[in-house]
């Protein structure tokens, strides 16, 4: 039984809204996942509270990739090859939740956010394929 | 011999522990999360499992990007919890079981599952979470656990039917250990949600509960679910579910469910919880 690499790595481009961490994105975003998994320690984060540009001058990570972490655009970071649970450690250290960070991803405020997620979450009715509208 | 007696499944959604963690736990938002617990908690007082083998996945807190296992076993003697970013959660070290897991791990070997062996680990709210869920905050937990990290985060994680026979080895591996051991088999993670991206916060309460009907009875279907429809059908995270599979693996052929939970939302994510025993016919 084997998969075809290619029809199951190109399937996940019709899925609207979502990032699929491949090994692509691993790859373009290995540098700025491990800069963010720096953050775990405390006198890292110190350091980068104290001067986040002097910290990113640190890691080999491309200009768009720390603009963006400056800027805080996670949706921006996804496409440059950001996973999620290592990003994290970036909104984590600035003390925000998960709900907090994943709804400015969503262009919802976090109070629509917090209430679709408390009247039941978002609909996956037109959100699971592109091509098939469904 | 060493026999499993019963499967639990269950999410790990961190905002749990720190729930349980600040005793927010009769919080409005939190009772209805906690409530479908109750059951299991009182369950597992009088079956006192020797052993849990714990199927898990680790967020970016033991396993960074420099090495990624598809399936780790933990051999070791304790795993203390991991920090987070915020402090280790304050619950007692995880008590490990090295010659049921060596075992496990060699047997697995064996039957040609290539594990990865982790002597030294921390273990985050993937696992911890799970524990605090089906015995509160005692001193120290009143089992021991093998730890079984699985890669559900840089893709492709290991596909469903993968799982599903990873379970069926570990129910051969567990058969033949000689000591007499009641051992548990728990899949955490999911059930739906989606922590990313504009479809962020993405929630399928029908199709969850045609996964946890999957999980009852006799029928294989869900071993043969594509990460594909994990993804367009339960969000980016959902793919978690696969870890269940790797518990329902291990009941055999037939399972009967005992209880059952379903609760949106904790978070971002949909809670999903079902205690399993197996029908034996071997």
């Amino acid at each position: 039984m084997t998969t075809d690499i290619h029809q199951y790595l190109a399937s996940f481009d019709d899925i609207p809204g979502t990032r699929v961490y491949t090994a692509a994105r691993a790859r373009q975003g290995y540098q700025l996942n491990q800069f963010a998994m720096s953050l775990m320690k405390p006198e890292n984060r110190a350091r980068w509270k104290a001067d986040e540009r002097a910290y990113l001058a640190d890691w080999p990570m491309t200009d768009e990739q720390k603009q963006a972490v400056l800027d805080r655009d996670y949706n921006r970071l996804l496409d440059l090859g950001g996973n999620i649970y290592f990003l994290a450690k970036i909104f984590s250290t600035d003390g925000l939740s998960f709900v907090q960070a994943v709804s400015t991803m969503t262009g919802m405020s976090v109070e629509d956010y917090q209430a679709m997620m408390l009247a039941g979450g978002r609909s996956p009715e037109g959100l699971r394929s592109k091509k098939e509208k469904r | 011999m060493a026999r499993i007696t019963a499967g639990v499944g269950t999410s790990h959604v961190p905002a749990i522990g720190a729930a349980i963690d600040l005793k927010k736990t009769g919080e409005e938002y939190w009772k209805p999360v906690f409530a479908g617990y109750e059951w299991s908690k009182s369950w597992i007082g009088t079956e006192k499992p020797d052993v849990v083998v714990l199927v898990y996945n680790d967020h970016a807190s033991a396993f960074d990007m420099k090495i990624i296992p598809t399936f780790a076993i933990g051999c070791g003697e304790r795993f203390a919890p991991a920090d987070e970013g915020w402090g280790p959660r304050p619950v007692p070290d995880v008590i490990g079981h090295p010659d049921l897991a060596w075992h496990i791990a060699q047997s697995l070997i064996l039957d040609e599952f290539d594990m990865t062996i982790i002597n030294e680990m921390t273990v985050d709210h993937g696992l911890t979470v799970p524990l605090s869920l089906m015995f509160g905050e005692p001193d120290a937990w009143p089992v021991k656990v093998v730890p079984l990290a699985v890669n559900v985060v840089t893709y492709p994680p290991p596909t469903g039917n993968r799982c599903w026979a990873l379970g069926e080895a570990i129910r051969r591996a567990v058969k033949s250990f000689p000591e007499d051991l009641n051992v548990q088999v728990w899949g955490t993670g999911g059930m739906s949600h989606q922590l990313q991206g504009p479809r962020a916060g993405l929630i399928n309460a029908e199709w969850d509960n045609m996964f946890l009907d999957g999980l009852i009875g006799e029928s294989d279907a869900l071993r043969h679910i594509p990460h594909i429809e994990y993804l367009r059908e339960t969000g980016s995270e959902g793919i978690e579910m696969v870890m269940w599979l790797i518990m329902r693996g291990a009941l055999g052929p037939a399972t009967r469910c005992l209880h059952r939970h379903y609760h949106v939302p904790a978070s971002n994510t949909a809670v999903g919880h079902i205690v399993l025993e197996p029908i034996t016919g071997d």
